[in-house]
């Protein structure tokens, strides 16, 4: 336990306020790189995963990239595109490099989300007289939130633990102690950026499994959170020693 | 059938554990096949350093000695139990460095000093060979252009200045003894910090920072026309190629290896880096020139 008491010591210790990077501004930093990442992963790969699934078309070949494009180390990606994009334009490359990492899950959320939407009901809007978008926009979208929110969800928890690696780079994140503490071998500054780092995860975590509950369109079972659906089935089935 | 299913898991996960088991168990620094009388040489994950381990590779082995190559193990965390254990026997350290690892509060800074410290520091069982003329240390370095503007030949000459100074380096920079703090205390000159990880000279020529943290034997500080600061309140540690070694072996090798050192000088080192770096030769070719033109092999 003495080692966690030793990083709790390092975070809480007022030298955390001077030096290259004080504390607050590398929560900031570490907390504004992940926004960043996810937010233009979002608006490129939504967009996207809803014409996918809505129409049906470029399944695989989306399937096929957002896999293909897991399998690119994070790291070696930020080393690359700082070369290649200059030095003085590092923050483009870290944040390129996230999202790239954050474009499969939030993709694979959406188009699953709007596929996943029974034929029925896709059907039924249609038979009331909706117009493909007005389908789209007024049934699969909504229906489609909890699923699309879970792929945010896992995407947001992937990059806030990959911009660690922007420390590599620059004066960013809780990254940079770890680097830094990694070399001077100041174990409780390592253990204690990455308490922190799991701190965040942990909070963005519980944000989103919140707003997964919150979105979940009134009356509709089908959509709930995948973690909470068998329970709910498995409570429906008749009891087999009372049958 | 859920008995069979059950026990069939309980089989695969013992076997997953046992595979497990049987990778923590295993040293990944065990040679293995090593004969006993063989001489182990380590060199860490840099590319100016396993030049030097593999002159001292081919030097032993033209004198008959029988030679493992162990190259790369990463560093000073990574291979210093390995040497201390004695599953490798000779390494290329250097000697402000290494004096640091084993007492972080040392206070020599001229390579008589650092040496001489450095044998009190080691511990039982390792000992260093002559030390090298040649050096490869941390150095201050700035533009020629960013030079000539401000008249800088020193690191002292910082302190006059009235452009807002920004030093990069490493992300340890930031706390090592020679870092921002040090430059204070010694120099009175004030620098904000930057971490610039492996891309410190990109970021000097760009600009970014205007001082620069570079190796003294970098080939860079010549192809990208760096000037080194001089360091005259001896701020750096020396830091010479030093060969470490294991104490029951040093007798044997000394004379095979200190005309090694002897030889390499600090321009010898930047031109064989040069090799690796614009050349893109192998380290084996370099150290066999080396030793051909010095008559050593």
């Amino acid at each position: 336990m003495n080692v966690f008491a030793d990083a709790v010591a390092w975070i809480f210790s007022p030298d955390r306020l001077t030096g290259a990077l004080p504390l607050p501004e590398a929560i900031w930093t570490h907390l504004a790189f992940t926004f960043v990442a996810v937010l233009i992963a979002a608006a490129v790969a939504i967009p996207a995963g809803w014409a996918i699934g809505h129409t049906g078309r470029g399944r695989e070949i989306a399937v096929a990239l957002s896999g293909a494009a897991r399998a690119v180390p994070s790291f070696g990606l930020v080393l690359l595109l700082v070369l290649v994009l200059g030095v003085t334009h590092k923050v483009a490359a870290s944040v390129t490099a996230f999202v790239l990492l954050a474009i499969p899950p939030i993709l694979a959320g959406a188009y699953a989300g709007v596929e996943a939407v029974e034929r029925r009901v896709v059907d039924g809007a249609r038979s009331v007289g909706m117009t493909g978008r007005q389908v789209l926009f007024k049934a699969e979208v909504p229906l489609g939130l909890p699923l699309l929110i879970g792929g945010l969800r896992s995407a947001t928890l992937q990059v806030v633990a990959t911009v660690t690696l922007a420390g590599y780079v620059g004066n960013w994140g809780l990254g940079f102690y770890i680097v830094q503490g990694i070399q001077i071998r100041d174990f409780s500054q390592i253990l204690g950026a990455a308490l922190l780092i799991v701190v965040l995860a942990v909070v963005l975590d519980a944000l989103f499994a919140i707003l997964q509950r919150v979105v979940v369109p009134r009356g509709v079972a089908a959509g709930r959170a995948p973690d909470d659906a068998p329970a709910r089935r498995r409570r429906r089935l008749p009891d087999p020693t009372t049958a | 059938m859920r008995t069979t299913r059950r026990s069939a898991l309980v089989a695969t996960a013992a076997t997953a554990v046992l595979a497990l088991g049987a990778c923590s168990g295993s040293d990944p620094l065990d040679g293995g096949s090593a004969s006993s009388d063989a001489i182990v040489v380590g060199s860490q994950a840099y590319y100016s350093n396993e030049i030097i381990a593999e002159i001292y590779a081919q030097a032993l082995e033209a004198e008959g000695f029988t030679v493992e190559r162990n190259f790369s193990i990463g560093q000073r965390d990574a291979y210093m139990p390995a040497l201390e254990d004695g599953e490798v026997q000779l390494f290329p350290e250097y000697t402000g460095n290494l004096l640091q690892f084993f007492d972080p509060d040392a206070t020599a800074t001229s390579p008589e000093d650092v040496y001489a410290a450095l044998q009190e520091a080691l511990p039982d069982g390792l000992t260093v060979l002559d030390q090298s003329s040649a050096t490869d240390q941390d150095s201050y370095n700035v533009t020629e252009s960013f030079a000539t503007e401000n008249d800088l030949t020193s690191i002292a000459d910082l302190a006059d200045l009235d452009v807002p100074l920004t030093l990069g380096g490493p992300a340890e920079l930031e706390q090592r003894p020679y870092g921002p703090q040090g430059l204070k205390d010694v120099y009175g000159v004030d620098v904000s910090f930057v971490a610039t990880g492996d891309t410190t000279v990109q970021d000097l020529v760009a600009g970014t920072v205007n001082v620069a943290n570079v190796f003294s034997a970098d080939p860079r500080i010549q192809t990208e026309n760096l000037v080194t600061l001089e360091d005259p309140e001896g701020l750096f540690l020396a830091s010479n190629v030093v060969p470490l070694v294991n104490a029951d072996l040093a007798d044997e090798i000394a004379d095979v290896i200190n005309p090694v050192s002897a030889a390499l000088t600090p321009e010898g080192l930047v031109a064989l880096n040069v090799q690796s770096t614009e050349e893109q030769r192998s380290s084996a070719d370099i150290a066999a020139d080396w030793l051909a033109e010095n008559g050593l092999a």
